[in-house]
């Protein structure tokens, strides 16, 4: 009787270590074969044609995705210009000033906001922003502007919660100890609270930059994908996840291959934001 | 010249007031402007129907019934190996070596895009495993997809069971496995739940690594070999293709307000188990 619950404790234990384990395993999968399709064309074209090469004609064999590589930064910059000082200001409502009653209310209007698929998005902006662009501003309507006000908004949602918490995990005792030398609330947090949530507040911000960056079906509707860098804030562009997304149904052989070290590229970029946004949220924590 | 910081302070509550009112604001917006450009074009019939020349005419019957069979069975796979996890995360081990290399995992699994996702399910389940644009296909990314939403939820909510609650648990000389099972997993369960329902709605409102693993098939998916197309990809084509405006306006109403309520549900079940413990 007591060998058999033994038995079942051991069992169970290694079960759940190999459903532990799954997460890993997947990761290894996805890394294993977007590099093993990516890279080899690499190889063969050559790492400085793909990265810093103009043209992207790939049943051609011109495989250059650099005006793609700085026009993602480009929208993921504008959407951070946006994004950060709205959602930045809206953590701070939300930590120092709101009510309690406020905050039941916000909170999850926020987590909503964060919900709304991101085709929805791309489909109002593609019906109101774009047209408003195009009508008050010039050019096609569909361009670096009107792509980074909607990812501007979307990626509010990540911003405003990593800073909401970084703010509000600072000690209950700054505040106070700022009070006592007679501070006005404002004084209080732009002199004492932001500066010590810095590294959290940078983490958001950086976790929005790899969301914008990661973005794609918003992205591809509203940005009018067009095959260089942008000269203007009304120009359209195409963006690393953009060119991955139009023309993976279809492509076939060396151009599908393009596609992956597309990818692969993304997803250096995306690893590197996390590594220095996790680098930022856990030093927060070890203070 | 000095301004008064009192004065200073009064403006600054005030403009940032108005910032979070703006926020709430957009959520607003983008919720009615799809309600009352929608709700004309939706019916019974459209619900209920099946469409016809490419969506251009009839309902959206088959999107939705592939909605929720992507949905369910991402679920079906994704709770076990989640929950699991976490289990094994909170209950098993001490932290470790071996517990922050999965802690890597999963946080890397969340930051990853969906079209990554795309890129990987399409190459590994469509094309290596000769799966096909295939239900099953869409099935097996968005369980990877929507694994590290479960695992963090599990994760908290277990940890937040009291401790004596397990403590009287062992005292009747339960053994480890049988005070998971009766006693911390009944009072984790609403944090569990929410896990479940966000991830739900995840997956119902996901397009970039479904349309490349699950295809846009019109036709009702039978089998899990099958392709089909969920809400998401649907108005993403009527509203990409410029095939019908109308239907995609009907189309977003049933995907945004089913988002919301799911998200309204989980977000209801976390206040629950908060107030419970709190």
């Amino acid at each position: 009787m007591i060998d058999r619950t033994v038995f079942k404790e051991r069992f169970v234990k290694w079960v759940l270590v190999a459903f532990a384990l799954s997460s890993l395993l997947f990761l290894f999968l996805i890394f294993v074969f977007i590099l093993s399709e990516g890279l080899p064309l690499f190889h063969k074209i050559g790492v400085k044609n793909i990265i810093f090469g103009f043209k992207w004609a790939p049943t051609k064999g011109y495989f250059g995705i650099f005006p793609m590589i700085i026009s993602s930064f480009l929208v993921t910059i504008g959407a951070l210009i946006i994004g950060a000082p709205m959602g930045l200001s809206c953590a701070i409502y939300l930590s120092e000033y709101s009510g309690k009653k406020m905050k039941m209310f916000l909170k999850p209007a926020l987590e909503l906001l964060a919900g709304i698929p991101s085709v929805v998005f791309g489909f109002l902006g593609v019906i109101y922003i774009v047209p408003l662009v195009r009508n008050y501003l010039g050019g096609s309507g569909f361009s670096l502007i009107s792509t980074s006000l909607v990812l501007g908004v979307m990626i509010l949602p990540t911003i405003i919660s990593i800073s909401f918490d970084a703010l509000v995990s600072v000690p209950k005792t700054y505040r106070e100890g700022s009070a006592a030398m007679g501070a006005t609330k404002w004084q209080t947090i732009y002199k004492v609270i932001i500066p010590s949530a810095k590294s959290g507040i940078l983490a958001s911000f950086i976790l929005g930059m790899g969301r914008a960056i990661g973005e794609t079906m918003a992205v591809i509707m509203i940005a009018g994908n067009a095959l260089k860098i942008p000269g203007s804030i009304l120009d359209p562009l195409r963006t690393l996840t953009g060119n991955i997304a139009l023309e993976l149904a279809y492509a076939t052989g060396d151009h599908r291959l393009g596609l992956f070290s597309t990818g692969v590229v993304l997803m250096v970029i995306i690893m590197i934001l996390n590594y220095v946004a996790n680098f930022g949220i856990k030093r927060k924590i070890a203070k | 010249m000095r301004i008064n910081p009192r004065i200073i302070n009064r403006l600054v509550r005030m403009g940032l007031n108005v910032q979070a009112f703006f926020t709430v604001g957009i959520l607003i917006i983008i919720v009615a402007i799809i309600f009352f450009k929608g709700f004309p074009h939706m019916s019974f019939a459209f619900i209920f129907s099946f469409p016809e020349d490419m969506g251009r005419e009839g309902g959206i019957f088959p999107s939705i019934v592939g909605t929720i069979q992507l949905a369910l069975l991402s679920i079906l796979f994704a709770t076990p190996l989640g929950l699991g996890t976490a289990i094994f995360l909170t209950e098993y081990t001490r932290e470790s070596l071996f517990t922050k290399l999965i802690r890597f995992g999963v946080e890397s699994l969340a930051g990853i895009p969906s079209i990554l996702y795309g890129l990987f399910g399409f190459i590994f389940f469509v094309i290596k495993l000769k799966m096909g644009w295939s239900l099953l296909a869409g099935v097996l990314t968005m369980t990877i997809m929507i694994l590290p939403t479960i695992i963090r939820t599990s994760e908290e909510a277990i940890r937040a069971v009291p401790r004596q609650l397990r403590i009287v648990s062992y005292s009747l000389s339960a053994s480890k496995w049988e005070t998971i099972k009766k006693v911390v997993l009944p009072a984790a369960m609403p944090g569990i739940l929410t896990g479940i329902m966000l991830s739900i709605g995840r997956a119902v409102g996901e397009t970039a690594a479904i349309i490349f693993t699950m295809g846009s098939s019109l036709r009702l998916p039978l089998s899990v070999m099958d392709s089909g197309r969920t809400m998401a990809v649907h108005f993403y084509i009527l509203a990409r293709e410029g095939i019908s405006m109308e239907k995609a306006y009907g189309t977003a109403v049933v995907l945004v307000l089913s988002i919301l309520l799911i998200n309204i549900l989980a977000y209801y079940i976390m206040n629950k188990a908060i107030a419970r413990y709190s």
